[in-house]
């Protein structure tokens, strides 16, 4: 019968629409609320509607997820070397980066006039740079990762959008924070939470230790003591993971709690100048 | 047709393995004094004396059966062995087997090399991109113009001496990077930011765009009232008009533009002008060091990088593959490439059949019933590569890393909502439900719609025949009952392990055009139910040769290579040479890529013929195209 496909389309049309409300009849005003709802709306067996409703809620990014690179220092609280460089300058983010957007000055010692493992200035061209991930993947220090953070529209661009060393630096607690299981891979990897070169620094002494005769290693151990701590810092770093995205929800929760109420301050305000204007 | 169809699965295919030597040899015979071999190192085929190509290009196609000319590319051999300019042409026949490939050379101060377009029109518009871009000449070429750039552009941009406005150096990595990175911009260099480029002696007060003038010239632009042919009587008195579809224009999915010369409604004459999203690709992925070209080949066919990635692959692995030191994909890199290439290919068809509805009229609802399913497909990329679309997944070797084991995502931003699934089982239930339920609905809910079928039965026919002749590939050339696939032609990875059917249609009209990638998705999940068992089997082996990563300055040896694979929207070859200092720059010598969708495009003025304007939208969709691709 002429007529019957289009009626055959349109039963499947309608059977959208009434999925549409389905997740609605199932769910209420819960749909907006919990995350198991939301997995659920877009898991593989969903049916009704798959939009999300951006910003009010957003879709989280997996861990892969590449976007503007950012620098891992050290914790601003570590007890040893708060805030320091995990990058040695070592040039190979941006011989590797497709479209050239890093530059990286080298430090010198001003005394002996060599190069020094640390970056004097760093700077990204973020409109340049092409989200391609070659610096993470391939710099030896772990010491340039992708970040996740997509929302950086600016009004100017050409006084915005070239990222110098502080605008780039991001503690290593943050990319333990979006990156957990990468982040425990590498830590594997290198053998601990410290950078490589420090961890390198450790077995080296440790090493030299063992060597030194017996009647300065007696001397030396009171000294030691705080090296043996150190191990043990780092032993229950390494059995840390498991337990790692219990300890690193704190300061995440405590994050997310500041940004909504940057944002609820910064709504306030904008409902203010509305009212004023 | 039917016979070619048959010889494609046939016993024969063994026996053409060595046709190519063979065809070689034979070739020699014919024309000893026109025909030589290429004896370069790390090079193939052979040479053929500019003067005598269209004879010998005659033979190869009706003597030897090389009936497909998949690709026609210039190289620039300044400061190479013998400094000249060749035309590099690889055919293939449309019942499998390897590739012929001839060479022709020319003098760079006069280039000229006779035309093969009447042999293979398929070669018409690489002709016309190597003139542009290479300054070669062909005589005997029906409409030698600029295709990518304009009329009255400066030079030839792909020569080796041409360079470009912000050209820094001659290769990449630039040493203003490190380790004294002094910042800037490059358009701040330039006083004006200007990009472009004018002859010495111009006079930009009297710029003006002559490329309209020209283009219009060939189609009699201006009043030229008639009387109507058939002599009617009653005093009508018509006249052709010249409407620009695009390059702003929605049913063109991106900058094109179509230049029709309408009779009433019917299309007289059609030429697709391209060039507007040029960003002279190749000539960047020559400054590139080898693995820096990975992303850029995302770019191309933006809706199935993973396929891009795979081709580009392919041919620098056939090029490194001549080294000593060279070690082949692990076989889990393979199965995870192979999945993401088919995965690709619903993703493509998907979006292909979603558009071509667009373009039928059918505003937005079939596509977002299909993209329901792709944004799901796009969930497993992004958990694997990092990426939604612009992948960048495969390396030279193998794969950026192994599938993860959970499709985790972690809150960041505000509003952020998580998810926490296990990526076999979500790859799982959309191999095994998902998709399947997907393409039954589209299926059910387009196939038999009267509507659809009176408006693509029929319409845009390309026979078999032309099919060929204009080397279109992929669906299109499916659709037309050519059983030609790469896939099963010149098998790459590891699909001859793998079971599945080369689909062809028989009318080549719009409807099997859009029925063909019904049934390739369907083929496609059926490949990937195959590949699920493997990917379980081998969880845990390697994905990079040593399981350690690739170098990020690969050393490529010598020699040329063309690789290429059957990507969502047909053939997608690589022809990529080294020039290869071992202790200089690692860049390529040349970095082709012989783009489907610009290749495809050159049948559409001939199957746009006497349709009507709205005919045209739809094939042109049917074509399915994407303008990173045809622009490059």
């Amino acid at each position: 019968m002429y007529g019957q496909g289009i009626l055959r389309g349109l039963r499947i049309t309608l059977m959208h629409f009434f999925r549409t409300y389905l997740d609605d009849l199932r769910y209420g005003l819960r749909k907006f609320s919990s995350n198991e709802n939301f997995a659920q709306r877009q898991g593989p067996q969903a049916r009704g509607v798959f939009t999300v409703q951006y910003p009010d809620e957003k879709l989280a990014v997996p861990e892969r997820f590449r976007f503007i690179p950012f620098l891992i220092v050290e914790d601003y609280d570590h007890p040893e070397r708060p805030g320091h460089d995990w990058c040695t300058s070592c040039g190979i983010c941006a011989k590797v980066c497709p479209p050239q957007c890093i530059w990286i000055v080298r430090e010198t010692d001003p005394q002996t006039g060599r190069p020094k493992p640390e970056p004097e200035a760093f700077f990204i061209d973020i409109d340049i740079c092409m989200n391609c991930g070659y610096c993470a993947e391939f710099c030896p220090f772990d010491a340039i990762k992708m970040d996740h953070d997509y929302e950086m529209a600016s009004y100017d661009r050409t006084s915005h959008h070239i990222f110098d060393k502080e605008k780039l630096s991001k503690e290593l607690r943050y990319w333990r924070t979006i990156a957990p299981t990468t982040a425990y891979e590498e830590m594997l990897a290198r053998g601990g939470w410290e950078h490589s070169d420090v961890i390198k620094e450790r077995k080296k002494e440790a090493r030299n230790a063992q060597k030194v005769p017996r009647a300065e290693r007696l001397a030396a151990q009171e000294e030691a003591g705080t090296a043996a701590a150190n191990g043990a810092d780092e032993a229950a770093a390494v059995a840390e993971p498991v337990a790692a995205e219990g300890t690193s929800e704190d300061p995440e929760q405590a994050r997310r709690e500041q940004k909504r109420a940057e944002m609820k301050a910064r709504l306030a305000a904008r409902r203010a100048a509305k009212k004023s204007n | 047709m039917t016979e070619v169809v048959a010889e494609a699965k046939g016993p024969e295919r063994e026996e053409n393995l060595n046709t190519a030597e063979a065809g070689y040899q034979s070739l020699k015979e014919r024309f000893p004094d026109a025909v030589s071999d290429d004896a370069r190192e790390g090079y193939s085929g052979i040479l053929v004396d500019a003067t005598h190509l269209p004879e010998v290009a005659t033979a190869i196609r009706d003597e030897l059966g090389y009936d497909y000319l998949s690709s026609a590319t210039a190289v620039d051999h300044l400061g190479l062995e013998g400094e000249c300019l060749e035309m590099v042409y690889h055919a293939y026949r449309t019942s499998g087997g390897p590739a012929l490939v001839f060479k022709a050379q020319t003098d760079r101060s006069a280039a000229e090399i006779p035309s093969v377009t009447p042999v293979w029109p398929g070669a018409d518009f690489q002709e016309r991109e190597a003139w542009d871009l290479f300054g070669i000449q062909f005589p005997g070429h029906p409409n030698l113009k600029r295709i990518l750039l304009w009329e009255g552009f400066d030079g030839h941009p792909l020569r080796k001496d041409w360079r470009e406005p912000y050209y820094e150096e001659e290769h990449k990595p630039f040493d203003s990077r490190w380790p004294g990175g002094k910042v800037f911009r490059a358009e701040e260099t330039n006083l004006f930011g200007k990009n472009v480029q004018y002859p010495d002696d111009f006079d930009l007060g009297q710029l003006a765009d002559v490329s309209d003038e020209a283009l219009y010239s060939g189609l009699g632009l201006g009043v030229n009232v008639e009387p109507l042919a058939n002599g009617s009587s009653n005093g009508l008195q018509t006249d052709t008009i010249v409407v620009n579809m695009g390059p702003h224009h929605p049913s063109t999915h991106g900058v094109f533009r179509m230049v029709t010369e309408l009779r009433g409604e019917t299309i007289h004459s059609l030429e697709p002008v391209m060039g507007y999203l040029h960003r002279n690709h190749e000539k960047i992925g020559e400054r590139n060091a080898w693995l820096h070209n990975m992303p850029f080949t995302d770019r191309l066919d933006y809706i199935s990088s993973m396929g891009n990635n795979l081709g580009y692959a392919l041919a620098v692995e056939q090029l490194m593959s001549r080294g000593a030191r060279y070690k082949a994909p692990p076989y889990r890199a393979e199965v995870i490439r192979v999945l993401m290439a088919e995965l690709t290919r619903i993703v493509n068809h998907l979006w292909a059949v979603g558009f071509l509805l667009n373009d039928l009229g059918a505003f937005f609802t079939p596509m977002l019933y299909a993209n329901n399913t792709r944004e799901k497909i796009l969930d497993v990329f992004e958990a694997a590569a990092g990426s939604r679309l612009m992948c960048n997944y495969m390396r030279f070797g193998g794969v950026y890393k192994d599938i993860p084991e959970r499709l985790r995502s972690v809150a960041n931003l505000v509003n952020d909502k998580i998810r926490d699934l296990d990526f076999m089982q979500f790859l799982g239930e959309l191999v095994r439900d998902a998709i399947p339920r997907a393409i039954d609905e589209l299926d059910d809910l387009l196939t038999e719609n009267e509507i659809l079928r009176t408006r693509c039965e029929g319409v845009g026919i390309l026979p078999a025949e032309t099919a060929i002749a204009y080397s279109t590939a992929g669906p299109l050339l499916r659709a037309s009952g050519v059983a030609y696939d790469v896939r099963r032609a010149e098998p790459y990875s590891i699909y001859p392990d793998l079971d599945f059917a080369v689909c062809t249609r028989p009318n080549g009209d719009i409807y099997d055009r859009y029925l063909i990638r019904i049934d390739e998705m369907r083929e496609s999940v059926k490949i990937l139910k195959q590949i699920l068992p493997l990917l379980e089997q081998t969880a845990g082996q390697e994905i990079m040769p040593g399981g350690k990563p690739g170098a990020y300055m690969p050393r490529v040896p010598v020699g040329e290579a063309y690789g290429r694979v059957e990507n969502p929207k047909g053939e997608l070859g690589y022809y990529v040479v080294s020039a290869g200092d071992p202790k200089g720059p690692q860049n390529p010598w040349r970095y082709h890529i012989r783009a489907t969708s610009f290749i495809n495009l050159t049948v559409l003025g001939t199957l746009c013929q006497g349709h009507k304007v709205a005919d045209v939208v739809t094939i042109l969709g049917s074509i399915d195209i994407v303008l990173g691709e045809v622009d490059r």
